[in-house]
């Protein structure tokens, strides 16, 4: 898995989001309009493609994309 | 695992039966459009049946559907020796409302009756409890009902809980059968999650006091009073995407079979996204997987048996396995595995 199949990934589930918006260092609050709706598509997504599913104090402990990438591939390394 | 198996017990025939008046979600204007939009795709509701003000309730549906069933498989009513109602929305704290139904369907005095109070997971639970009895007693026929208005709690004033729940109900009635297909159940339980779908107040635990119907904003968009039903669905989804796909996995592996050995995979209707993923994690193909959530919402106990008269009464004539899953408030799962035979599944009744 690499940050831009990724970023590509998430792009894909928020139509509302302008092409080319999403960058590594994205903040995700900075999503227009993010919420728990938000919240529960990105943990769907990653649970489908990575096998990996997050809970949601953990989706609220990262801040960035690049944050959400490292703790996606740290959990699909570190199975618990 | 609670896994086990039922011999000689065949489903007969499933009727639903929904209120008449219809809300959409498209004109739920608590929330923006654009909320709405991303609302309607993720949890799949579109439309939900309402009793509103109508006074209707869950037994008057299941009863509506208990009859449209009887007539349509033309059942003697002197044959139903056991009746069980599964619901969250009885009509009283007591008696049980099945003890009521029965006397409302002109049912003997010979027939069993009691209630079941579960949720999402209450068909397949249902269907254990009703399946074991018939098949230990030899009883001739029973009827299983199941429903809820969960409508009519959540104030529109939660955007959390009131454009997820529709009204319904459904009856499914099932006979002692020696030709019948052994039917396997695995039925969970965690009740550590017991807060994640609750209404705190007005049971025993926590009795009605004047504050139980004073309205508090929890946060924007989420206002409701504590004894209204209370929905943590971050914690919802976690729970099913998790422990759903594990006991169907689980499910697979005790009874050698897998997605190429069922015709239809019915899950309960919470909510589209949660649905799809257990879906994709299952490797089910679309086609073999219903949903009645755009049409009516989630319906708790009766969203399964409402999905299979809703959306597949024209394909069951001939021989059907199915696999069924209800998971969600208790927590509570269960899973069963089917077949039946000429299913009869006459139209969805309108009150």
């Amino acid at each position: 898995m690499d940050i831009n199949t990724f970023i590509q990934q998430l792009q894909g589930e928020f139509e509302d989001i302008p092409a080319g918006f999403l960058k590594p260092e994205t903040k995700i609050s900075d999503i227009e309009g993010w919420g728990s709706m938000h919240a529960l598509i990105v943990i769907a997504l990653i649970d489908t493609e990575y096998g990996v599913t997050l809970k949601g104090d953990e989706l609220r402990k990262v801040s960035s994309v690049q944050e959400l990438y490292d703790m996606v591939v740290n959990l699909k390394n570190n199975p618990e | 695992m609670a896994s086990f198996s039922i011999n000689n017990v065949s489903i007969k025939g499933i009727a639903g039966a929904v209120p008449k008046e219809e809300l959409s979600n498209w004109d739920y204007t608590h929330i923006t459009e654009q909320e709405r939009k991303l609302l309607i795709k993720t949890t799949g509701v579109e439309k939900r049946r309402m009793v509103g003000k109508s006074g209707i309730t869950t037994t008057d549906l299941c009863k509506a559907a208990a009859e449209k069933l009887l007539e349509a498989t033309n059942t003697s009513k002197d044959d139903i020796q056991i009746l069980i109602f599964v619901s969250q929305t009885p009509d009283y704290f007591l008696p049980a409302s099945s003890i009521t139904l029965q006397n409302r369907l002109g049912l003997p005095k010979t027939c069993m009756a009691f209630d079941i109070n579960l949720g999402c997971s209450g068909y397949v639970y249902g269907l254990s409890a009703i399946s074991s009895l018939i098949s230990v007693g030899k009883f001739k026929k029973a009827l299983l009902l199941c429903g809820d208005i969960s409508s009519a709690g959540p104030p529109e004033e939660d955007k959390s809980v009131f454009p997820l729940f529709g009204d319904g109900g459904t009856a499914t009635l099932l006979e002692y059968d020696e030709t019948a297909a052994t039917m396997h159940f695995s039925n969970q339980s965690d009740g550590s999650g017991y807060e994640a779908i609750i209404v705190r107040e007005g049971g025993m635990r926590k009795p009605f006091t004047v504050d139980s119907f004073t309205m508090v904003e929890k946060e924007k968009g989420i206002s409701r009073a504590s004894r209204n039903l209370e929905l943590n669905g971050m914690a919802v989804f976690n729970f099913s995407v998790t422990e759903v796909p594990k006991n169907i996995a689980e499910f697979f592996s005790t009874t050698n079979t897998g997605p190429d050995s069922y015709d239809y995979f019915v899950m309960h209707q919470a909510n589209l996204l949660m649905n799809e993923t257990i879906r994709k994690k299952m490797k089910f193909p679309p086609e073999k997987v219903p949903y009645t959530l755009p049409k009516f919402g989630n319906t708790s106990s009766a969203s399964i048996p409402l999905t299979i008269v809703s959306e597949l009464h024209d394909k069951v004539a001939g021989e059907v396995s199915w696999l069924l899953s209800g998971f969600g408030v208790g927590l509570s799962w269960a899973t069963v595995s089917l077949k039946t035979k000429g299913l009869i599944c006459p139209e969805i009744v309108e009150l």
